[in-house]
This record gives structure tokens, C-alpha cells and sequence, in this order.
């Protein structure tokens, strides 16, 4: 920074340069450029020729709607899976290489960005909107509501996420990814002067916006708007994991956002919060940033559990066992994560006392979430079980993820941890629970609500391949990792002198290629399901025989959800209404109150993302400017008075006639 | 429908061919260490997951079983689907956990106390206590972008990337960084522990068997982190010895200019050897004033341990132009001491 001159060009373009842009010496990023602007082309050639610009801005972009805002999140979640997936699996490949005189096709510059990238990606890109979007779709039509609480807030979140996804793609082309690790443990502060940590915290930052508003929505929504009847102990599991889920984003985002701003500062004014120069102490950084990492790890996996919680109730037609110790055992490890942090750096070198400590309340947390497993199991116990796909992902989850949280307490054990933190069985045990746990939980969901959000199921016989390609990849791709941790490998190496490792590498290496032949097979089910959409059609709006709100309405749900606020007697009200023969009402529909579309989100997401970048490149002409701009939207917005219309009654009775017409068709 | 014997295969052959390999296989060293420290590192690898095993068994035999037997074509099994609560079984389900928790943790309890980094040893291994005329051979451990620097202030040498110890001698690392977090770790030798910049881990270990095993860094710490390895050598006490001799006779003398020129970051760098070293290297960077004119960490924290700027005005001098060289500050650190209660002398540890 301090060589940087205040010239024109330089308040316009900052350090912008035609060196910046790594295509030109780097034929994997030339090569991934061009087929992204071919693919881009072609989407844009097809959106035009169909003539849908109008459609997708004023049904999509601008949608306030909690479903359709669901469905982008889960689209977002699934297009940064594949390039969270394409690191995965070039890492593969250099560690199945890099064996002795073999420096393997990466050189560690870029081995670094690639890894760092596959965390940030899967977790904040990946995870977080599968997660965040099967959240949005499905709280507010299990509480039997007609939106969330603030659904422009809920299109603002959207598109700040969104925001920062593009921000780490623009990585990829112009300057370059952090090289410090998903946490940014390593080089701190103001040790790396390349723009790859910039990226990093402006990505993060402005997707983190998103994140937190949207917390407070959901939290927001599930206390206000249950229908009339649902008490907080008869809500769905999934409401409940939902909200707790929503409660630890509001509680420790924050620290994410404060980290991320000391270390910003540390970049950007020369403070020395993390650095080790006057006092500054990047242990600070490693406890901030794990006081949130934790908390994370519970706010994907809670409605993970959530999603099981529904799958097995349903499909094996039976209720939920001990849902009460169900709830309590979520409260628990809601506010046990909190209190686990440190055992992310046992071996820092605290004493024994503080490492026994954080051992044992990581531990205790293994036993709410062993009661859950318990809970599933006995309620398959006396149930008549079809397996169906989800009901398939989640039997695979139940042996996958007992396995994982084996390893995991086993890490929780300092002495142990002292012989196998950051090694490879360390990576192999959080895929493990991230993979066992929230991919396979959102595999399960995607395949349970799909037919809810469509209309039509999907394929099943591609659903299986798919299945069978990640339950088995996953395990040839990660139990080498677990046997090389016993061999004392550790973590983000791309090079081995032990040529004698390799072939765990190259079977680790198989196992991904499977996972990539999942996820093709995953894919292929997409696009098969929607030509054979007549064939798969569902009219019920219930094809599973389900237990909650959801599958009282019809498949898509109409935009207001509920044409009557449903009332609630019981825990599983669906079911409860189907056993006291509900009758569909089919007169006195009223007008509908519901809120307007808006384009404001996208608009103050997208001066967000320019205030970003420029803060990146030191634009500081631009960032002033951008930032003025978000301001100004934001003020703007604030006079738009045309917040909300009424559904004509008319409408109302014509989409609810015509679903009468359906049901008495096809029943 | 889905067959179930098909799920079962091909998790429980994989994982079962690698237990197998596991149990076969020597090279899967933190199960079977070379020194006494890991090997107890490693026993509670195995105490612990035996322990666990207790529930996660029955767990996925009856998730398997009930799947299998509880299936949809199988009218015969009972099917009662109000049936969702059981006192008697949320008590066993919230108990047995428990109970193994309770149990691991007093292991935990015990062993993390026992195998804390910091505590000297009291055993060679588990039939030799060690002798009461025995002391510790120290080793100064500084983690540089990216190699290792070992400094011997009982044989007043130091090498790089190559560290060596006589065979049931406990050693007692102590360790910093220059610039980034580092971990070092010898995983014959014992558990990982962070190296750090201004700061100080202590890491107390025995080899039991000569050899040469593989040490490296294992907190990613930059560019050329995949190839800051090192050698670790268990040698009896007649090859230490010469080993010490060999850097005596082949190796130069590390002083501060050398020093400063090691410093410089660098990959994969060969083994080099030191005669002596220039007094206090060690604790100038553990302090991080190894530089002309930098004031190092421990007078600056007794300084401000005394009241900092306030207190040195109090005391008729001036920051930063009195005591902002390293001569300055000690001289003023001790002339302040001597008019107070000790201050904190030593580098910055980071245990309180």
C-alpha cells in the first residue's frame, strides 16, 4: 500500500493492472474463462430468444415471494457446488501426482487458492443457501403462513449472497483467491498484499449482510406467524431446528463480521489487531473467528437434522418418537456450541485445564445429538418404512453420521487430538459430518420437497444412481483419509516425499470421481424429471402422505400458500386434520393481503458488489461513489409506498376451483 | 424397494479392509509410535474409540436391523403408528450416552493433565521412571518461513532442518516463530503443538527407539509450508555426541548477521549445521528484537506492566525517543525494576 501513488488513474482503477488478470500466464483459468463466457452467452442468447427478461426480472429478480427467493437460494447453492466441487477435485488429482520428484500440475500459489476456495465456497456458497434456501421455502408453509415476516428483507438477503458468490467468481478472473485457508488462519493481516484476502473479506462481509438479515427474519417469522393453534412445543421439527438455526446465525455472525473488520482495518488503515508487531496477537483472530466457526458448523447441521426428522416421521408412517426430547436435545446443542470453540486449537498450547474443559463440553454435546439418533431409530421401530429416496439418503445418514461423530469425539479428546489435529483423519471426519450430515440432508429434502415445489416428483431411477454414487464415493473417497491421518499426513500439503502414500491418494481420488459421477447422476434426474413432468405429476399436493402444513396445499403452493389460514389441534397437524376427515373449504374465500415485488434488493445488492470490488482494488473514486449509491437506494426505497396489493377474491376462487377440479380428476 | 444387503456392503467392506489394513499395517504410526509420549497419545486414540464403539455398534445394527425388518413389504412386523413415546426408553437413550460421556471424559480429565505439553516427564516409557539425576535436553525451536532452526544451548550448537536427540534422554522443546503460526510435529515423537510468533509453547517428549523419523509442519503456514520438513534423529549417546561434534567441526558460526540472512524466506532448504551461536539469539527472537534498534516484547510488556507511557514521564524520560533501542530499554526496564515489584522478564508466554 505504501508504494501506491494518488495519480487519476490511480483513484479510478486502483491497482487494477493488466497484470492482474492471471489468464494470461494460466492456461486452467484461460480455459475455465472461456467456457464460462461461452455458457454465459448461451444462457443470455437463450433467455432473449425466448423472450424472458421480463419474466425472470418481474417473477424472479424482483420476487418477494419465500418460495420462488427458496428456490434461488437452493439454485445459487447448487451452481457454486459445482465449482466448490471442481477445487475438490483438482486437489485430488495434485495430491494423487505429487509423489517425490512428481511436483504435480499445481504450483503451491495456486494449490493454496484452490483450497481455500473449496472451504469458503462449500460452506458460505454451498451450504449456506441449500441450507438458508430450504428454510425460506419450507418455515413459512410448515407454520402455515402466507410469507416470511419481511419479504423485501428476505429478496435483500438473497441478493447480498448472491453478491458474494460473484465476488469470489471475479476472483477466479481478475486478481486472485486468498491463499490462507478457509478461516484465513494463516498470513494475516497485513502479511499478504495481494487482493486474495480482500476478496475474502468482502465476499464474506457483504454475504454475511444476507445471512444475518435473513436470520432475523426466520427468527422473526416462526415467533410471530404460526398459525392460530401452533403452540411453539406442536411446531415441526424442521420449524424448531429452523429456529434455533436462525438464533445462532443472529448470535455469532456478528463475530464473523467484527473479525473480519479488525482484520480489514489491519489491511486497510495498518492497525495490528492479528499482526505481531505492538501488541497485536493473531491467537485474538483464532478465537474470534472460531467463537463463529463453531456456532457455523451447528447452523448447517441442526436443519439437517430437521429434514431427517421429517423424512423418517413420514416415510415410515408413523409419528416422531420423543419429539419433546427432540426439541430440548436441539436447545442443547444450540447453546452448547457456543461453549466448544477451542477444541478447534487444542494443541496452541493452552494448559490442561482449559484444553479438559472444552474436551468435555464438546463431548457432552455427543449426547442431545446421540438422543436424536436414537429418536429416528425408534421411530422406525414399529413403522412400515418405504424407501423411497429420501427415506434412502436418510438410512445412509444415520450409519455415515454415527461413524463421523465417532471421530469427532474421539477429536474432542485433547491427547488424541494432540496426534491427530490437522491431519488428513481430521479432514476425513468433518466431511464425514458435513457430507454424512448436511449434503446427505439436503439430497433428502431436495428429493422429499421437490414434488411440492414443482409439482411432479423426480425421476427415481437416476435418483438412485445418484444416491449409490455419493454413499459409496464418499466412503472410497474418505476412508483413505482416515487411514492416512493414522499415518501421521497432515492437511494442505501438494507435494510428498513418501512415495508409498500414494496409493491411498489415488483411491481418494476415485472416490471423488464417483462423488463427480453423483452429482452428473444428480444432475441428469434434474432434467429427465422435467421431460417426463406428465408422468411424475403430482395433483394431491400430498404424494408422500405427509404430516405437516406443507402438504395441505397444493403442489406448487399458489403465491398466498393458504387460501384460509389453516388451524392447529396438534403436533403433525396435517396428518391430525387428514385423521379428522379435513374437508377442503370451497366458498368464502376473501381478497388476500400480500406484499408487492420490488427490485430494490437487487439493486442495493449490486451497488453492494461494486462498493466491494472496489474496496478490493483500491478504486477508492468508485467505492466512495458505490457506497453513496447503496445509501442513496436504500433512502430511495424507503418512498416506495406500493408495498403491498390485495389478490382479488376472484383470483383466489378461480386457482382454488381450479385445484377442486384436479383433485375430483385425478383421485 | 431398496435391498438393503446392498447398503450394508459396501460401507462395512470398506471400512472393514481398512481396519484390516490398519491393524496390519506398521506404518500407521500414531497407533504404534516410536516414543513414549505419542504412544500414550495414541493409546487413548484407541481407549477412546473402543469406549465409543459401545454405543456406535448397536446404533448401526439396529438402524440396519430396523430398516431391514420395519420395511413396507414386511406385513408381518408390527406396525403401530401412535407409538412415540416411552419414558422408560428416552431415560436409556439420555443415560447410556451420558454414562460413556462421564466415563471418557475422567479419561479425558486424567490424560489431558497427564500429557500436557508443558508437564515435565516422569516416565521414560511405561516400565523406566526417569532418574532423578536426569535433566531434560533442551532444544529452541523457531519456525521460519518456511524451515525449521534448532538451537542446543547445552551444546551450544544449532542446525536447520535436522534435529537430533539421544535415545530415552526427555527432551523439553521450547517454541516460537518469526513471522507465521506453524505446528511442529514429529509424530513418532509426540503430538503437535504450535509454534508462534512472540510467543513460547513448551513441548516435552522421549524418543525410545534410534531412528530417523519424519517431522514437519502441520498448521499451514504459506507457499512453501508442503516442504518445510525435517528429519528427527533417536540416536544412542555416542552418535549424539558425534552429531553434536559434526556441527562443532563442519559448521559456521550463526550470529546475527547470519541470522538475519536465514530469516529470509525460502523453500525447502538443505540441512545446515552451526558451531556456536551468538548469546541470547534465542530469546532476541522468541522477543522479536534481533533487528538493530527494536525494542523487544518483554521490555516493551515490563514497561507497560510498570504503567507505560505515564509511569516512564513519572519517571523523567521520554517515549519513544529514550528507550526505543534495545540498549535503552533494558537499561530503563532495570533501572525501573529496581524501584519496583518484579516485572515479567521472560518472552511473552502464552500460558498466564
Amino acid at each position: 500500500m505504501s508504494s501506491e501513488t494518488l495519480s487519476p488513474s490511480h483513484w479510478a482503477l486502483g491497482r487494477l493492472s493488466w497484470d492482474a488478470v492471471p489468464m494470461a500466464h494460466e492456461p486452467i483459468v484461460l480455459a475455465t474463462f472461456i467456457a464460462v463466457v461461452l455458457g454465459g452467452l448461451v444462457v443470455l442468447a437463450g433467455i432473449t430468444k425466448f423472450r424472458l427478461w421480463g419474466p425472470l426480472w418481474r417473477d424472479w429478480i424482483c420476487s418477494i415471494d419465500h418460495k420462488r427467493i427458496g428456490i434461488m437460494y437452493m439454485i445459487l447453492g447448487l451452481v457454486m457446488l459445482l465449482r466448490g466441487f471442481a477445487d475438490a477435485v483438482m486437489m485430488r488429482l495434485q495430491q494423487a501426482m505429487a509423489f517425490g520428484d512428481n511436483m504435480g500440475y499445481l504450483p503451491p500459489h495456486h494449490y493454496d487458492q484452490i483450497f481455500t476456495a473449496h472451504g469458503v465456497i462449500m460452506i458460505f456458497f454451498v451450504a449456506m443457501p441449500l441450507v438458508t434456501g430450504l428454510m425460506n421455502y419450507l418455515v413459512p408453509l410448515q407454520i402455515g403462513a402466507r410469507d416470511v415476516s419481511f419479504p423485501f428483507l428476505n429478496n435483500f438477503s438473497f441478493w447480498m449472497t448472491t453478491a458474494g458468490a460473484v465476488l469470489v467468481m471475479v476472483s477466479l478472473f481478475l486478481g486472485e483467491f486468498s491463499t490462507s485457508g478457509w478461516l484465513a488462519l494463516s498470513n494475516l493481516g497485513a502479511q499478504s498484499p495481494s487482493t486474495g484476502l480482500d476478496y475474502y473479506i468482502w465476499a464474506l462481509q457483504i454475504a454475511g449482510v444476507g445471512t444475518t438479515l435473513s436470520g432475523i427474519n426466520l427468527i422473526v417469522t416462526i415467533i410471530k406467524m404460526r398459525a392460530p393453534g401452533m403452540s411453539l412445543m406442536k411446531m415441526p421439527v424442521f420449524t424448531w431446528t429452523a429456529l434455533c438455526t436462525n438464533a445462532l446465525i443472529v448470535a455469532s455472525f456478528p463475530v464473523l463480521t467484527a473479525a473480519l473488520v479488525l482484520m480489514s482495518l489491519d489491511r486497510y488503515v495498518g492497525t495490528n489487531f492479528f499482526t505481531n508487531e505492538l501488541g497485536g496477537n493473531p491467537m485474538l483472530y483464532v478465537n474470534l473467528i472460531w467463537i463463529w466457526g463453531h456456532p457455523e458448523v451447528y447452523i448447517l447441521v441442526l436443519p439437517a437434522f430437521g429434514v431427517f426428522s421429517e423424512v423418517v416421521a413420514t416415510f415410515s408412517k408413523k409419528r416422531l418418537f420423543g419429539y419433546t426430547s427432540m426439541v430440548y436435545a436441539t436447545v442443547c446443542i444450540t447453546i452448547l456450541s457456543y461453549l466448544v470453540w477451542l477444541h478447534h486449537f487444542f494443541t496452541m498450547g493452552s494448559g490442561a485445564s482449559v484444553n479438559t474443559f472444552f474436551g468435555i463440553t464438546t463431548m457432552i454435546i455427543s449426547i442431545p445429538t446421540g438422543a436424536k439418533i436414537f429418536n429416528w431409530l425408534f421411530t422406525m421401530y414399529k413403522g412400515r418404512i418405504r424407501f423411497e429416496l429420501p427415506m434412502m439418503w436418510t438410512v445412509a445418514f444415520m450409519v455415515t453420521f454415527a461413524i463421523g461423530g465417532m471421530t469427532g469425539v474421539l477429536l474432542a479428546v485433547p491427547p488424541a487430538d494432540f496426534v491427530l489435529h490437522n491431519s488428513l483423519f481430521l479432514i476425513a471426519h468433518f466431511h464425514n459430518v458435513i457430507i454424512g450430515g448436511v449434503v446427505f440432508a439436503m439430497f433428502a429434502g431436495i428429493n422429499y420437497w421437490y414434488p411440492k415445489a414443482f409439482g411432479y416428483k423426480l425421476d427415481r431411477t437416476w435418483g438412485v444412481r445418484s444416491f449409490w454414487l455419493w454413499l459409496v464415493g464418499f466412503w472410497v473417497a474418505f476412508t483413505p483419509l482416515y487411514v492416512l491421518g493414522l499415518m501421521g499426513v497432515t492437511r494442505r500439503a501438494n507435494h510428498f516425499e513418501d512415495q508409498s502414500l500414494q496409493i491411498w491418494f489415488v483411491i481418494a481420488a476415485i472416490g471423488a470421481a464417483m462423488i463427480a459421477a453423483g452429482i452428473g447422476c444428480f444432475l441428469i434426474q434434474l432434467v429427465v424429471s422435467f421431460l417426463k413432468r406428465e408422468q411424475l405429476r403430482d395433483w394431491t399436493g400430498d404424494p408422500w402422505d405427509g404430516r405437516t402444513l406443507e402438504w395441505a396445499t397444493s403442489s406448487p403452493p399458489p403465491n398466498y400458500n393458504f387460501a384460509f389460514t389453516p388451524v392447529v389441534h396438534e403436533i403433525d397437524a396435517w396428518w391430525d386434520m387428514k385423521k379428522h376427515g379435513y374437508k377442503r373449504p370451497l366458498a368464502g374465500f376473501q381478497p388476500i393481503h400480500m406484499p408487492a415485488n420490488t427490485g430494490a434488493g437487487v439493486v442495493i445488492s449490486g451497488l453492494s458488489l461494486v462498493f466491494g470490488f472496489a474496496l478490493i482494488w483500491h478504486m477508492w473514486l468508485l467505492a466512495g461513489v458505490s457506497f453513496a449509491a447503496v445509501v442513496l437506494a436504500a433512502i430511495i426505497h424507503t418512498f416506495n409506498y406500493k408495498r403491498d396489493f390485495y389478490i382479488p377474491a376472484s383470483e383466489v376462487i378461480s386457482t382454488e376451483e381450479a385445484r377442486t377440479l384436479h383433485l375430483a380428476r385425478h383421485v | 424397494m431398496l435391498k438393503l444387503p446392498q447398503l450394508r456392503g459396501p460401507t462395512w467392506l470398506l471400512a472393514l479392509t481398512a481396519l484390516g489394513s490398519l491393524a496390519g499395517c506398521s506404518k500407521a504410526v500414531v497407533l504404534n509410535p516410536a516414543g513414549d509420549v505419542a504412544a500414550q497419545q495414541g493409546q487413548m486414540v484407541i481407549t477412546a474409540t473402543l469406549l465409543m464403539l459401545i454405543i456406535i455398534v448397536p446404533v448401526i445394527a439396529l438402524t440396519l436391523l430396523f430398516a431391514w425388518k420395519y420395511r413396507q413389504g414386511n406385513t408381518e412386523a408390527e406396525y403401530d403408528p401412535e407409538w412415540h413415546h416411552s419414558t422408560t426408553l428416552e431415560l436409556v437413550i439420555w443415560t447410556v450416552p451420558l454414562l460413556i460421556i462421564i466415563a471418557l471424559g475422567a479419561i479425558t480429565w486424567i490424560g489431558t493433565h497427564k500429557l500436557d505439553p508443558y508437564r515435565p516427564l516422569d516416565r521414560i516409557d511405561a516400565q523406566r521412571a526417569v532418574p532423578a539425576d536426569v535433566k531434560p535436553l533442551e532444544v529452541q525451536v523457531v519456525a521460519m518461513d518456511w524451515k525449521w532452526l534448532f538451537f542446543y544451548p547445552e551444546q551450544g550448537i544449532a542446525t536447520v532442518n535436522e534435529v537430533a536427540a539421544p535415545v530415552d534422554r526427555p527432551i523439553l522443546f521450547k517454541l516460537t516463530a518469526t513471522s507465521t503460526m506453524n505446528a511442529f510435529y514429529v509424530p513418532d515423537l509426540a503430538g503437535m503443538i504450535y509454534a508462534m510468533p512472540g510467543m513460547q509453547t513448551e513441548l516435552n517428549a522421549v524418543i525410545n527407539k534410534p531412528g530417523v523419523f519424519k517431522g514437519m509442519s502441520s498448521h499451514y503456514s504459506g507457499a512453501g509450508f508442503s516442504g518445510m520438513t525435517f528429519k528427527f534423529h533417536g540416536l544412542s549417546n555416542e552418535d549424539f555426541a558425534q552429531w553434536v561434534q559434526k556441527a562443532k567441526t563442519e559448521g559456521k558460526p550463526l550470529d546475527k548477521g547470519t541470522y538475519l540472512n536465514l530469516v529470509k524466506p525460502s523453500e525447502r532448504d538443505p540441512v545446515q549445521r552451526f558451531a556456536s551461536v551468538e548469546e541470547g539469539l534465542y530469546d532476541k527472537v522468541l522477543n522479536r528484537c534481533v533487528e538493530d534498534g527494536k525494542m523487544c516484547m518483554h521490555h516493551m510488556m515490563a514497561i507497560d506492566a510498570l504503567g507505560g507511557d505515564a509511569y516512564m514521564r513519572a519517571a523523567g524520560l521520554n517515549l519513544p525517543q529514550d528507550v526505543c533501542t534495545v540498549q535503552n530499554a533494558a537499561q530503563v526496564v532495570a533501572a525501573l525494576e529496581t524501584r519496583n515489584a518484579p516485572a515479567p522478564t521472560t518472552g511473552a508466554s502464552i500460558r498466564q
